[in-house]
C-alpha cells in the first residue's frame, strides 16, 4: 500500500503541469496564442477566394457606371447600410417581397460590400425599377410625404448639392482604384470617367456614354435638368440595384439549378 | 537637450506636415482632418516646450521618477477618460434610439442623421469606453501582477494620446461621412494606419513589463491582455486592406469585394465582439475580481483550458452573422458548429469568475462592487448563451436583421462590458489617487440598480420587438399571400422603441450618478454623509433580562 502511493507520486504529475513551460515565457504564450487564433480564419476565408463555385457564373453582370458608382459612394457615406440590408434570403416571404434571393455574383464588383445586418428598413437588393425616379427623390427628401409610418431620416440636402464626383478627374481616380483592385473597368472607361458621369446624368454626349456602357441608363434622374446633383447620382445607384443580372431567365434558372455544393 | 530638441523637432515636422496636407487636400473631409492633426502638434510642441525643466536641463541632472513605485499616470488619464467616452457614447445612443421613436430627431441636418450618428455610437461605446478601459486597465494589471513598473514609459503615454488623436479622428470623420461603409470598421485608411502605430506600441509596452517581471510566472489576466492584443492587430490589418484613392483624400477602395468581403468582415466583426469586448475584459474579470473578493480564482486548470479553447474557438464562429446569404453554406455550417461549441469555454469564464466567490458571497449583499461584478457575470453567461443559440441556422432565420440581435448585443454590451468597467473603475478610483474610499458607496448602490433596470428594459423591449418583427415578415394570410407589408412592421415597433429609449435613459442616469461619484472622489470631497451599506440591527429598548411580569392586583 505504502508503495503504490509512492509510484503515484513520482510518475503521475497534476494535469496541466506542463503549462507552466508556457506561462513562463512571453515567446512561447505569445506565440502560442497567435496560432490558435489564425487557424479559423485561415480554414474558412481562403478556400472562398478558391473554390469555383463561390460565385455563380452568370450573365449580366457589369461594374457600375461612374455615376451609380459616385451614387454608391453617397450611400456609404449616408450609412445606408445601418437600415438596409442588400442580400435577400432564400426564403419564401422574403423572395415575394424582395424578388429573387441574392446571388453571390452580384456583389462580385462591391468593394466592400453592403449586405448589411438589420432591415430598420427594407432590403434594397432588388429595389432598381420598383419605383419611380420622382418616388425616390421625393421618398429621400422627405420619407413620410409618401411612406406615412417610414423613420428613415430626411436627405432633402442631396437635391441642393452639386456633385462634387466627376470634377477635376475625381471619378478617374476612383475607377482607376477600382480597376487597381480587380474590377473589369476598360482603358476607355476609366479615361473618359468624368464625361461619362455627366453624359449618364443627362449633361453631355449619350451617344459616346452608349459607345462605353451599352446598359447604362442616361436621364436626369432628381428633376432637376439643369443641375447634376448628389440625389441624381444616388437614384443612379438605387435603380441599378438587383437589375444586372436576369435572375428569372430561364437560362439563368437552369444554371443556378445545376449549383451544388454551395 | 538632445531629447528635448528632438521632440520638439519632430512635432515641429508633424506640424509642417500637417498644415501642408491641410492646403493640398483633395476633399474637405481630408482637410479637417489634418487641421484636427495640425491642432495636436501644436499642443503637443507647447506641451513640450513649456513643460520642461530648463533649470534642470542646465545642471544636466533631471528628476528621475520615483523607481519605488507603480508608473500610474497614463492610468488615471485613462480612467478620466474612460469615463467621459462612456458618458458620450451613452448620450449618443439615448439620442439615436429616440431618433428610432420620432424621426423628426434627425433634425433635417446631414451631420445628425441615423446614418452618422449610429457609427458614432457604437465606435464611442466599443474602441473609446472598451478601449480606454482596456489600455488603463491593461496596464495597471500589468505592472501588479508581474511586479515591475511599465516598460517604455514614454510610449505608454503616446499610447494613451494617440489612441485619444484615434477616436476624435474617427468620430469626426463619421459626423462628416467619412467612412469605408463596414460595420465596425468604419474609420478610413489613413486612421486606420494612425491606430496601428498606436497599436504596434501599446503591444510593445505591454510585452516589454512582461519581458521585465520580477514574478516568475505571467498572471492568466495578462494571457487575454497578451492575445487580445495581438488578435486585435491581425483583425485589423487583415479588413483593412484599403487602396487610397488619392493619399491627400479621405476616400480609399476595398481591397476585398463581396461575398470574400463580407466573411473578412464578419470574422473582424465576430472577433471584435470576442478579442476587444470578451478576452479584454475576462482580463480585468481575472484580476478585479479576486482582488474586490479578497479571495484566489476559483481554478487554475479551469483557466487554462477554457483561455486555450476560447481563442481558438471564437475566430471560427464569424460565419454565423451570413447565415442562408451568398456566402457557401460549408463555411455557414461550419460557423455555426463552431458558435455552438463556443458556450462551453464562455460559460468555464463565467464559473470561474463567480465561484471565485466561493466563500465570500455575503459581500454580494453587503459590497455593491462586488455585486456589480456578479451582475456583470451574470449578463456574460446570459448573453453567452444566447449567442450560439442566436447561431443556430433554423434561430437565425427569424432573428437575423431583426432587433433581436440588438437586444443580444446590448445585454452583452450594457451588462457585460459596462458592469465589469463601472465596478473597476470603483475599484480603481480611490487606489490611483490615493482616497480613503469612494465618495459614496450608497451611490453606487443607486448605479447598480438604475443600470440593471435600464438592462431589463432594453432587452425585453429588443426581445419583443425581434420576434415581432421576424414573425410579421413571414406571417402568411389563409389567402396564401403576405399579411404585412413592411411599412406596417415597422410601426408595430414604435412602442417598443419607446421603452428601449426609456430602459437607455435609466442606464445613462446610472451612469451620470457614476461620474460624480468618481469626480467627488477624485476631488478629494468629504466622503458622502450616508446610512453604511450594512448596518448589524441594534435596539436597545430589546437589550434588557427577561424580568417576569409582577402580577396585576
Amino acid at each position: 500500500m505504502k508503495g503504490a502511493t509512492t509510484m503515484t507520486a513520482t510518475t503521475h504529475k497534476p494535469p496541466l503541469s506542463t503549462h507552466a513551460k508556457i506561462e513562463r515565457n512571453v515567446t512561447i504564450l505569445g506565440v502560442l496564442a497567435f496560432l490558435a487564433v489564425t487557424v479559423g480564419g485561415i480554414v474558412e476565408i481562403a478556400p472562398l477566394f478558391w473554390i469555383d463555385n463561390t460565385i455563380e457564373k452568370v450573365k449580366g453582370m457589369r461594374p457600375y457606371t461612374p455615376l451609380e458608382q459616385a451614387g454608391r459612394d453617397i450611400y456609404i457615406r449616408e450609412g445606408c447600410y445601418v437600415c438596409h440590408s442588400q442580400m435577400i434570403r432564400p426564403f419564401r416571404d422574403e423572395v415575394e417581397r424582395y424578388g429573387h434571393y441574392s446571388l453571390a455574383a452580384e456583389s462580385m464588383y462591391d468593394h466592400p460590400f453592403q449586405w448589411g445586418s438589420k432591415r430598420t428598413g427594407p432590403d434594397l437588393a432588388r429595389v432598381g425599377g420598383r419605383y419611380s425616379d420622382e418616388w425616390h427623390v421625393q421618398h429621400l427628401a422627405d420619407p413620410r410625404s409618401v411612406v406615412p409610418e417610414s423613420v428613415m431620416p430626411m436627405y432633402a440636402f442631396l437635391k441642393d448639392r452639386d456633385l462634387k464626383a466627376g470634377e477635376g478627374g475625381t471619378m478617374i481616380g476612383e475607377i482607376r482604384a477600382l480597376a487597381t483592385t480587380g474590377v473589369p473597368y476598360s482603358p476607355a472607361q476609366i479615361a473618359q470617367a468624368d464625361a461619362d458621369l455627366k453624359a449618364q446624368a443627362g449633361q453631355g454626349d449619350a451617344t459616346e456614354l452608349a459607345k462605353r456602357w451599352p446598359k447604362a441608363q442616361p436621364r436626369d434622374f432628381d428633376g432637376q435638368p439643369d443641375r447634376l446633383t448628389e440625389m441624381d447620382a444616388l437614384v443612379a445607384y438605387l435603380q441599378v440595384l438587383g437589375t444586372m443580372v436576369d435572375v428569372n431567365a430561364a437560362a439563368a434558372q437552369e444554371d443556378l439549378a445545376r449549383e451544388t455544393g454551395r | 537637450m538632445v531629447t528635448l530638441t528632438g521632440r520638439a523637432g519632430i512635432w515641429l515636422v508633424v506640424l509642417f506636415l500637417a498644415i501642408l496636407a491641410v492646403a493640398a487636400a483633395a476633399d474637405t473631409g481630408f482637410a479637417v482632418h489634418m487641421t484636427i492633426v495640425a491642432l495636436a502638434a501644436a499642443i503637443g510642441l507647447f506641451v513640450t516646450l513649456s513643460r520642461t525643466d530648463y533649470a534642470a536641463l542646465a545642471r544636466g541632472a533631471l528628476h528621475a521618477p520615483d523607481a519605488s513605485r507603480y508608473d500610474d499616470d497614463p492610468i488615471r488619464w485613462g480612467v478620466i477618460a474612460t469615463v467621459f467616452w462612456g458618458m458620450a457614447g451613452f448620450a449618443a445612443g439615448l439620442f439615436i434610439a429616440l431618433q428610432l421613436a420620432y424621426p423628426v430627431l434627425n433634425l433635417g441636418f446631414e451631420y445628425t442623421t441615423f446614418g452618422r450618428l449610429r457609427p458614432l455610437h457604437t465606435s464611442a461605446v466599443i474602441f473609446a469606453f472598451g478601449g480606454n478601459a482596456l489600455i488603463a486597465t491593461s496596464f495597471y494589471v500589468v505592472q501588479r501582477t508581474c511586479r515591475a513598473r511599465l516598460a517604455f514609459p514614454g510610449l505608454a503615454r503616446f499610447v494613451f494620446w494617440g489612441y485619444q488623436l484615434f477616436i476624435v479622428l474617427a468620430a469626426t470623420g463619421y459626423l462628416l461621412g467619412i467612412t469605408q461603409g463596414k460595420e465596425y470598421a468604419e474609420p478610413e485608411w489613413y486612421v486606420d494606419l494612425w491606430l496601428t502605430v498606436v497599436w504596434v506600441a501599446y503591444l510593445a509596452v505591454f510585452v516589454g513589463t512582461l519581458v521585465k517581471r520580477t514574478e516568475p510566472h505571467i498572471y492568466v489576466a495578462n494571457w487575454f491582455y497578451l492575445s487580445f492584443i495581438l488578435t486585435v492587430a491581425m483583425l485589423h490589418l487583415v479588413n483593412n486592406v484599403n487602396l487610397p484613392v488619392s493619399l491627400l483624400g479621405s476616400r480609399s477602395i476595398a481591397v476585398w469585394a463581396g461575398v470574400q468581403g463580407a466573411l473578412i468582415q464578419w470574422w473582424y466583426g465576430h472577433n471584435a465582439v470576442g478579442f476587444f469586448l470578451t478576452a479584454g475584459f475576462l482580463a480585468m474579470m481575472y484580476y478585479f475580481v479576486p482582488k474586490q473578493a479578497e479571495r484566489p480564482i476559483y481554478s487554475y486548470r479551469l483557466s487554462i483550458i477554457h483561455f486555450w479553447a476560447l481563442i481558438f474557438l471564437y475566430i471560427w464562429a464569424g460565419p454565423h452573422h451570413l447565415h442562408y446569404t451568398a456566402l457557401p453554406d460549408w463555411a455557414q455550417t461550419l460557423g455555426m458548429v463552431f458558435s455552438v461549441m463556443l458556450w462551453m469555454p464562455s460559460w468555464g469564464g463565467m464559473i470561474n469568475g463567480l465561484m471565485t466567490l466561493n466563500g465570500a458571497w455575503d459581500k454580494v449583499r453587503t459590497d455593491p462592487i462586488i455585486r456589480m461584478f456578479v451582475m456583470s457575470l451574470a449578463f456574460y453567461g446570459m448573453s453567452t448563451f444566447e449567442g450560439p443559440m442566436m447561431s443556430v441556422k433554423t434561430v437565425n432565420a427569424l432573428s437575423h436583421y431583426t432587433d433581436w440581435t440588438i437586444g443580444h448585443v446590448h445585454s452583452g454590451a450594457l451588462g457585460w462590458n459596462g458592469m465589469v468597467t463601472f465596478a473597476t473603475l470603483y475599484y480603481l478610483v480611490p487606489r490611483l489617487w490615493n482616497r480613503q474610499r469612494l465618495y459614496s458607496l450608497r451611490m453606487v448602490n443607486w448605479h447598480f440598480w438604475l443600470a440593471t433596470t435600464g438592462i431589463v428594459f432594453y432587452a425585453a423591449a429588443m426581445w419583443v420587438a425581434g420576434i415581432t418583427q421576424g414573425l410579421m415578415w413571414r406571417e402568411y394570410g389563409a389567402d396564401g399571400y403576405l399579411v404585412n407589408s413592411f411599412a406596417e412592421t415597422v410601426a408595430a415597433l414604435h412602442p417598443m422603441y419607446l421603452l428601449r429609449a426609456f430602459g437607455g435613459l435609466l442606464y445613462l442616469a446610472g451612469a451620470v450618478v457614476m461620474t460624480v461619484n468618481v469626480w467627488k472622489t477624485i476631488a478629494g470631497s468629504p466622503l458622502r454623509r450616508e446610512a453604511p451599506m450594512t448596518d448589524t440591527p441594534y435596539d436597545a429598548a430589546q437589550d434588557r433580562p427577561l424580568v417576569p411580569a409582577v402580577a396585576a392586583e
